[in-house]
């Protein structure tokens, strides 16, 4: 057999071999890249720069944990990003996991890192809720219907920084991750249009393109993917350099990233080199078989 | 024992192996651990989950129909517990010993009975399980289905219909107080042309031949283009999740990343 026929007819197992490996060695050797904000993610650092201390910020989980390798990154930036302008913080998931990913969060990032902080003044956690954009709908006019309880079973009546918020309406900005539907589409067309408020989301590499058209007067600014939560990280340890010693999973994966796709784009040259090389060849050989007979 | 059976218990060998030593050594923690239990079920786990990519197995099958399993579970208690409860049960009957318990603040509240519409409507959707009686889900689906079409309707019309239209409604000459943006004249010649071209390959009425043929053909580069775009970004999510899995076993289970 021929090596352009070797090649052509390569055993698929083989590629995952080279992409799992090209993949492990960055990892082991943590090898990373420099990375800069682009203008579409700038932009919602700069929203969230320009906020004044206690400014109301929604902030939705709807991913769980087979996304979380691309939007845990993005969430622990925003959550950091937030508490470090001291923003109010109001923490809701649309999806049943999104609860255990926001706890995660606050453990992690607000209790360790802000331990200043006090629930239900500067943070609150109102759960998950089942509906999708019809939680949303109805928290565009009343925040109490959908979340009579805290996710503690606290009346929401009795939590401090409640008080005054009748829906959502009354954020200055939504920020939303999420790994598909309900997800940030859900959150433009259902609470930021109808209610002309900012909205702004990190979404999953493979929703990231369905988004798009809506940048930049439906939705402020997206994070795409792996790339873009690495690049939000990159932005806030350059406005932020004391962040710069903690672990930041966004840039740290681009690594591995890089090289992969490295990878995968040279099996495509190759590919489509064999499948040209094949392609010349049988015409050749029909001609010659044409002119044999 | 025929040659590749041979080669993949030595494969597994050496990893047993080599997982002997890491322990031993103390570089990585015990499955006897309590942190560590959890991390050895994760990685096996998310083994038998990528044994698949070599052919399928019943290590796959088993992690597969337990994911199914866990996820249907914690679905239906997260429901019940953050839905169903505070927001019917406890605005229904507040007195109840439950509710008193688990929502204190709440046992006070007067009883809501316009939440009984959706109480009975519920009640109606579990009638599926009673064949005799199975029709009466159907009031509660038309419910559901008219509601969500007539929210989605208006939304998705103003939203993604008027919005998008508005949108694409730009200036050809991008111009400031600084003079041509021609980044931006050029930005906003590509959104324009893409759509209109994008539209005639979908319009079917006339045949595609000379001047609308060629624009056809534009419309057609550009959807490969978008297909292109959304196929590299499909890539980079999957490379990502394949990352984060590799984090976690060579991180936290085999402790190999510093």
């Amino acid at each position: 057999m021929r090596l352009y026929q070797q090649i052509r007819d390569i055993d698929r197992r083989v590629i995952f071999l080279f992409i799992a490996l090209s993949v492990i060695f960055p990892l082991l050797f943590q090898i990373s890249f420099h990375e800069y904000a682009s203008p579409i993610v700038q932009r919602i650092f700069d929203k969230v720069e320009s906020l004044p201390a206690g400014a109301k910020v929604l902030l939705s989980f709807d991913y769980d944990p087979p996304s979380a390798p691309e939007l845990h990154p993005m969430a622990t930036a925003y959550v950091r990003h937030c508490c470090e302008r001291n923003l109010k913080l109001y923490i809701i998931a649309l999806w049943p996991m999104g609860q255990t990913m926001a706890n995660q969060i606050i453990e992690e990032v607000i209790e360790e890192e802000f331990p200043q902080k006090v629930y239900g003044i500067d943070y609150v956690n109102l759960g998950f809720k089942s509906g999708g954009q019809g939680v949303i709908n109805l928290i565009l006019s009343d925040f109490e219907q959908a979340y009579p309880v805290d996710i503690n079973g606290t009346s929401i009546d009795q939590i401090e920084m409640m008080k005054g918020v009748k829906n959502i309406q009354n954020m200055n900005l939504i920020l939303n991750v999420s790994a598909g539907f309900p997800g940030l589409k859900e959150w433009i067309l259902f609470g930021g249009d109808p209610g002309q408020i900012p909205v702004a989301g990190g979404v999953t590499a493979v929703s990231a393109p369905l988004l798009y058209p809506y940048y930049p007067r439906q939705l402020l600014g997206l994070m795409g993917g792996m790339k873009g939560a690495a690049e939000y990280e990159a932005a806030l340890i350059k406005r932020y350099p004391q962040y710069a010693e903690k672990e930041h999973f966004g840039i740290f994966r681009m690594g591995p990233q890089a090289v992969a796709h490295v990878v995968i784009m040279f099996f495509i040259i190759v590919g489509n080199i064999t499948f040209f090389i094949g392609r010349r060849r049988e015409k050749k050989e029909a001609a010659g078989e044409g002119v044999a007979k | 024992m025929n040659r590749r059976a041979v080669t993949w218990w030595v494969i597994f060998g050496l990893l047993i192996l080599f997982l002997l030593v890491r322990l031993t050594t103390g570089r990585m923690n015990g499955f006897w651990t309590t942190q560590g239990l959890g991390v050895w079920i994760a990685a096996f786990l998310t083994l038998f989950i990528l044994s698949f990519l070599y052919q399928d197995n019943p290590f796959y099958k088993f992690a597969e129909h337990l994911f199914v399993g866990v996820s249907a579970a914690y679905w239906m208690v997260m429901g019940i517990w953050t839905t169903l409860f505070p927001n019917l049960i406890a605005r229904l009957f507040p007195s109840f010993s439950l509710v008193k318990r688990i929502l204190p603040e709440m046992a006070d509240n007067p009883p809501q009975w316009r939440f009984l519409i959706p109480l009975v409507l519920g009640l109606l959707l579990l009638t599926r399980l009673l064949p005799k009686v199975g029709w009466l889900s159907r009031w509660a689906l038309a419910f559901i289905i008219g509601t969500t079409a007539g929210l989605n309707f208006i939304r998705y019309l103003q939203s993604d219909f008027i919005a998008q239209v508005r949108s694409t409604l730009i200036p050809l000459v991008s111009a400031g107080p600084q003079g041509i943006s021609w980044g931006g004249t050029f930005s906003n010649l590509i959104l324009i042309g893409g759509v209109f071209c994008g539209l005639i390959y979908f319009f079917f009425s006339k045949e595609h031949k000379g001047a609308f043929g060629g624009a056809s053909k534009v419309g057609i580069w550009i959807l490969m283009i978008t297909f292109g775009a959304q196929f590299g970004y499909t890539v980079m999510g999957r490379i990502a999740l394949l990352v984060g899995r590799m984090q976690f076993l060579f991180g936290d289970w085999l402790r190999m990343i510093p």
